[in-house]
């Protein structure tokens, strides 16, 4: 099992997917129930093809030795020799949970889109084969370990997710796409930049250049040096994930695509921001990481409280779920950036656990737009009354946002706060703040569309399908279940992100009292045998 | 039997499973309308008799203390947080009050809710709240403590808001929730500065290297945990959410708004009792707390003409007694425990009692509009009765036996500052009696005054009634319980310290006694003489500043309104103005200027999506060829 190549396979397999859907013929022929049948078999080809993936990555999952190598499953094939750059693939813990979220989330976001392309203008087909794509671009992204293949993942990702929003998204969704492209292609310039100066870093020093990430961090460049190419590599990344003051097009992003591509947007395109920040900004410039570090800690926080207030804010559901998550955003960028073990633990959780979460939260928002036409807070009111069931997993969603205990967002974000706090004191209690407002936005959404008095205005609405209670009911026991019992994903977390420790070369902060009392009980001892002699 | 003290906490978890899932179209068949209500009520019966098996147990060990680690939760480095039990005399006293009263609530609930279609729901949210109170009393670490206490808070929302189509619920729920969230930033930040300090937030890692903690350390510390014991408690300043969370079905405030966890408060500090003893500071701001908050329930408690309005501010007020006992400190912890008990019978009896009234009554809760109902409602008022002389303390009911050591105590604080606390904890008793006899009088005595849709008050079934009595039992004998000297303290010594008597008292034991029943007796006679014809039905114009102030609680609510909820609202309107305006606008201008070309680019093509990814088809291609050039060089 071991030997088995992974991560090439479950790379290419969506990429064959989506080619086969997009062959298949176009035909207007319907079945017995007028459903065009062409747009069908591509359904069942995605999410056929999106569920093996899942079954293949679940393999390879549990194969991952959590106490061995950092990199495992790791592969090589020549790409450009010349350039000393390869297809090499590799995961440690960090990567693992992420394509794990990938495969988990596809099948159930083509589940949930089941009908959205269908009776519109734009084709069916496509949108799926489109989805498939930006699978193949999400997991390249996580898998491989060559720096030019990350970027050129990186950059690849925006494209399906460009058409997926300009084509099948809200009425904006033209200024949407355009305006979160650009925004991805400026960052991804600086990174090009960045990518390109660590290679000429390498040629100087290893005499042929490379993009191995491992040989990458073995470099030792020089200060002034790490710190502009970190710049390169940040900037991309807290466009991507995105930190304050880079925001401002993820609401309108986020508004516009349709359901199933926000969740991927927000769920894992934006994390890959933050996964770079942790993977690659780290162990590639550790002193620039260091000496950046306070700054970002800073624009975290400040990301924390703005994001939070701007949530509250909101009048429009799915601009509502985006503003909290640039709130979330903001706790995982400040474990990232609190270098120790359990903050940084945190913070891959919290990637995780903010996937589900917000893909929950937007789920659900997709069930109510689908029966209201509007995502509007102020078309609904009351609906628990006529909607029980959607209401349930509407607050479950919620309260994980908002990190109750016994849900999976709780396990992370305490894990962020107290690894941060002992390194970033002011900056932490800040940030525990943050824990208000969250139950404010989340309890004061829930109040406007569930609760009070039955908007008079609202149609007659069914309450949660079959189809969408299974697209619901994974994510939400999995919020469930990884509230009371995270250790088995904690464990493959934590040795990927002690390895990132070490890069940095940073410790975690002895406890502070008894470090004192020892080294007083130490003084003491010492002032005893002084004595003594 | 102390083996299975994790079920203790399993079956109402279990339970509030079932019974929120068996209302899925699925599981609709299995006709959980009609069992749920008793499967919610044998879950939290079983529990408590598992809990006394275990207190027995307990009883038998010799240190009384048991701890039992069920799995690993948390493990990153040194952050070690596991999910492990702690039963010790404390939380042994606690799980039974919770199981025991908990299982005459859901009893009570039985008939109360019988004929509201949502009574499934309603016992799985009662459950959920019973095994979330338990986790929060049962942990024997920080995190545990933080995940009950948001659980119960959790609980309280739902329940709150259990009829969410009522507006001013749903508005009560949220408000509960986000003053709670306010405390739980101090807990969570106290937990953040016990880890960084000690490296452990386990109890018994935490109690025992407090000596490690600098002063300054262990006063902030202590500062955090009474933020967050004030927002469970609805002490001053977060008080103001308590009394609207009466809003919520009667069961409800007798269960979580009275006896169980608006008390956690007083649980933690007791818990956390060696890092309060070690800062004189910390101790003094717990006694100040608990005084303002005695006084602010008592001056509220006697404007109100809701009943359980008046019994909701009671509870702030009663909760303030408890702070001011664990504030003191020594051997005053175990009198706040004492009180926290006894107030847990009576109150709760109260409040079931209140809703046997108004169950009567067609949901009327306006006092004025009540009136001599003795005669129609025997069983409730004799019960109503006791309980009311058990909280304005006469001899020999539990509320004496608890509140008058309490009073002593904080006169015996050395310095000035024993007189203030005392005589406002006198003052406090004196008004208890005034308001509750009010109370009493205009709800059971004197003349009927309700109006004429209501032909016939009734008393409640069995299943109401019965609760009562044996919660009217409990807040009599409990006195005896108390009354035999230091029978509780001994039982708390292992973790609240050996009771030992002050060397000297202010005043005079005997003479302050008779000092607080004399002045209980003339302010209830007082009451009486003044209600005993009825009052006026329609609310009275009033000249006293301070009667318009006690109408609208102390302005608490005008305060929040004008200086948070307020500017707060215009924060966020002026931000997300500033998001769209400023940051996004100084984005699109940029985009504008260098946009002139693409605009006009995009006049020569289609101005279709395709043209954009054939830019960028063009692009990409562009980008790798310069690479690749640049590899050649």
């Amino acid at each position: 099992m071991e030997n088995f190549p992974f991560l090439s396979v479950l790379t290419l397999t969506p990429l064959v997917g989506a080619v086969i859907v997009a062959l298949l013929p176009v035909s207007a022929a319907k079945d017995a129930k007028g459903r065009n049948r062409a747009d069908e078999a591509a359904k069942w080809v995605a999410l056929v093809i999106s569920l093996l993936v899942f079954v293949g990555t679940m393999l390879m999952f549990f194969a991952f030795d959590k106490n061995g190598d950092r990199f495992q499953f790791t592969e090589d094939y020549t790409w450009i020799p010349s350039f000393g750059t390869e297809f090499a693939f590799g995961v440690d813990g960090i990567a693992l949970v992420m394509l794990a979220l990938i495969a988990l989330l596809v099948p159930i976001v083509i589940l949930a889109s089941w009908h959205d392309g269908v009776g519109g203008k734009r084709s069916v087909k496509t949108f799926f084969a489109l989805m498939l794509a930006l699978e193949t671009c999400m997991i390249g992204v996580f898998a491989v370990t060559d720096v030019l293949l990350f970027y050129v993942f990186f950059e690849a990702m925006l494209v399906p997710m460009y058409f997926l929003i300009a084509s099948y998204g809200g009425p904006r969704r033209q200024y949407a796409a355009v305006k979160f492209f650009l925004y991805s292609l400026v960052g991804g310039l600086f990174m090009l930049a960045a990518v390109i100066g660590v290679y000429v870093v390498s040629t100087d020093q290893l005499g042929d250049g490379t993009f191995s990430f491992e040989q990458l961090t073995q470099l030792d460049i020089d200060p002034t040096t790490q710190r502009w190419l970190f710049l390169g590599f940040f900037i991309a990344f807290a466009i991507k994930a995105p930190l304050v003051p880079f925001h401002t097009w993820l609401p309108d992003a986020g508004g516009q695509a349709p359901i199933g591509a926000a969740v991927l947007l927000v769920g894992v395109l934006d994390k890959v921001g933050t996964y770079g920040m942790l993977r690659y900004c780290l162990p590639l410039f550790p002193d620039a990481a260091v000496y950046f570090a306070p700054w970002i800690v800073g624009i975290s926080v400040a990301g924390i409280i703005y994001g939070a207030l701007l949530a509250i804010g909101q009048s429009d559901m799915k601009r509502l779920v985006a503003y909290t998550s640039i709130a979330h955003f903001g706790f995982i960028a400040l474990g990232v950036f609190a270098f120790t073990s359990q903050a940084g633990t945190g913070a891959v959780l919290y990637m995780v656990n903010h996937g589900l979460s917000t893909g929950a939260l937007f789920l659900v928002v997709g069930f109510l737009i689908n029966r209201r036409k509007s995502s509007q807070v102020a078309d609904f009111g009351g609906a628990g009354k006529v909607v029980p069931w959607i209401a349930g997993a509407f607050l479950i969603a919620g309260l994980s946002s908002l990190a109750l205990p016994g849900t999976n967002s709780f396990v992370s974000e305490f894990l962020v706060l107290v690894g941060s706090f002992a390194t970033n004191k002011a900056a932490t209690v800040i940030a525990t703040i943050g824990i208000v407002f969250a139950a404010l936005y989340i309890l004061w959404l829930y109040q406007r569309t569930m609760q009070g008095k039955l908007n008079p205005e609202m149609p007659k609405m069914r309450d949660i399908s079959l189809r969408e209670s299974v697209v619901i009911a994974p994510v939400l026991v999995l919020i469930v279940a990884m509230g009371f019992y995270p250790k088995p994903v904690i464990d493959v977390i934590t040795p990927a992100v002690n390895f990132t420790m070490n890069d940095i070369d940073k410790k975690d902060p002895a406890p502070e009292a008894r470090d004192e009392a020892r080294s007083s009980e130490e003084q003491g001892d010492e002032a005893k045998s002084g004595a003594q002699k | 039997m102390l083996s299975l003290l994790w079920l203790i906490i399993a079956l109402p978890l279990a339970g509030a499973a079932v019974l929120l899932l068996a209302g899925a179209p699925p599981l609709r068949r299995l006709g959980a309308d009609k069992w749920g209500h008793y499967l919610g009520s044998a879950t939290v019966g079983v529990s408590f008799l598992l809990a006394v098996g275990a207190f027995f147990a307990l009883k038998d060990r010799s240190d009384r203390h048991y701890e039992d680690q069920l799995w690993s939760f948390i493990p990153v480095g040194d952050l070690q947080v596991d999910i492990g039990l702690l039963f010790d005399p404390l939380s042994a006293v606690f799980v039974l009050l919770i199981t025991g009263v908990g299982f005459l609530i859901h009893v009570y609930s039985i008939g109360y809710m019988a004929d509201d279609p949502g009574r499934r729901r309603f016992f799985g949210y009662l459950n959920l709240f019973v095994a979330a109170m338990l986790v929060l009393v049962l942990g024997n670490n920080f995190v545990s403590l933080y995940a009950g206490w948001e659980g119960v808070g959790l609980a309280s929302y739902l329940l709150i808001a259990f009829w969410y189509d009522r507006p001013s619920a749903a508005t009560a729920a949220k408000k509960a929730f986000i003053m709670n969230r306010v405390g739980d930033v101090g807990l969570a930040i106290a937990i953040f500065v016990l880890f960084a300090q000690l490296g452990t937030i386990t109890y018994d890692g935490v109690f025992s290297n407090v000596d490690d903690l600098s002063s300054v350390t262990i006063t902030v510390v202590a500062l955090l945990l009474l933020l967050g014991a004030c927002g469970k408690s609805g002490q001053f300043p977060l008080q103001a959410w308590l009394p609207d969370a009466m809003a919520g079905p009667t069961p409800v405030s007798a269960l979580i708004h009275a006896a169980t966890m608006v008390t956690a408060g007083v649980y933690l500090i007791a818990r956390a009792n060696p890092i309060f003893s070690a800062s004189e500071t910390a101790q003094l701001v717990v006694c100040i707390i608990g005084a303002i908050t005695l006084m602010i329930g008592c001056i509220i408690g006697c404007a109100k003409d809701d009943m359980k309005q008046v019994l909701a501010y009671s509870t702030v007020s009663q909760i303030g007694y408890m702070f001011l006992a664990v504030g003191l400190g020594g051997p005053a912890y175990a009198l706040g425990i004492a009180h926290l008990l006894a107030h847990g019978f009576f109150k709760a009896g109260l409040f079931l009692g209140a809703g046997s009234v108004m169950h009567g009554m067609k949901d009327q809760g306006d006092i004025r509009r009540f009136g001599g109902l003795a005669k129609y409602m025997p069983i409730t008022a004799v019960t109503f009765g006791l309980g009311y002389l058990a909280i304005i303390g006469l001899p020999p009911l539990s509320g004496f036996f608890t509140k008058d050591p309490i009073i002593e105590h904080a006169f015996d604080r050395p310095g000035w500052t024993g007189w203030v606390f005392g005589g406002a904890a006198l003052l406090g008793a004196g008004l208890t009696a005034f308001y509750m006899t009010r109370l009493m009088v205009l709800v059971f005595f004197g003349k009927k005054r309700w109006t004429d849709d209501i032909k016939h008050p009734h008393e409640s079934p069995a299943v109401m009634w019965w609760p009562m009595v044996v919660l009217a039992v409990g807040s009599v004998s409990a006195g005896y319980l108390f009354y035999r000297g230091d029978a509780l303290s001994d039982w708390l010594a292992p973790v609240l310290g050996e009771p030992h008597e002050a060397a000297t008292h202010k005043i005079e034991p005997g003479v302050l006694t008779a000092t607080v029943i004399g002045v209980v007796v003339v302010a209830a006679l007082f009451a009486a003489a003044l209600f005993w014809r009825g009052t006026a039905l329609q609310e009275q114009p009033v000249r006293s500043p301070f009667v318009i102030a006690a109408r609208r609680n102390l302005y608490a609510d005008a305060f929040n309104e004008a200086v948070l909820e307020k500017p707060g609202l215009w924060l966020t309107r002026i931000l997300v103005y500033f998001d769209s305006r400023g940051i996004d606008g100084m984005v699109n201008g940029l985009a504008a200027t260098v946009g002139g070309t693409s605009s006009r680019l995009r006049r020569l093509q289609t101005g279709f999506v395709r043209s954009y990814a054939l830019t960028m088809l063009f692009g990409a291609v562009a980008v790798v060829a310069a690479l690749v050039a640049a590899g050649w060089r």
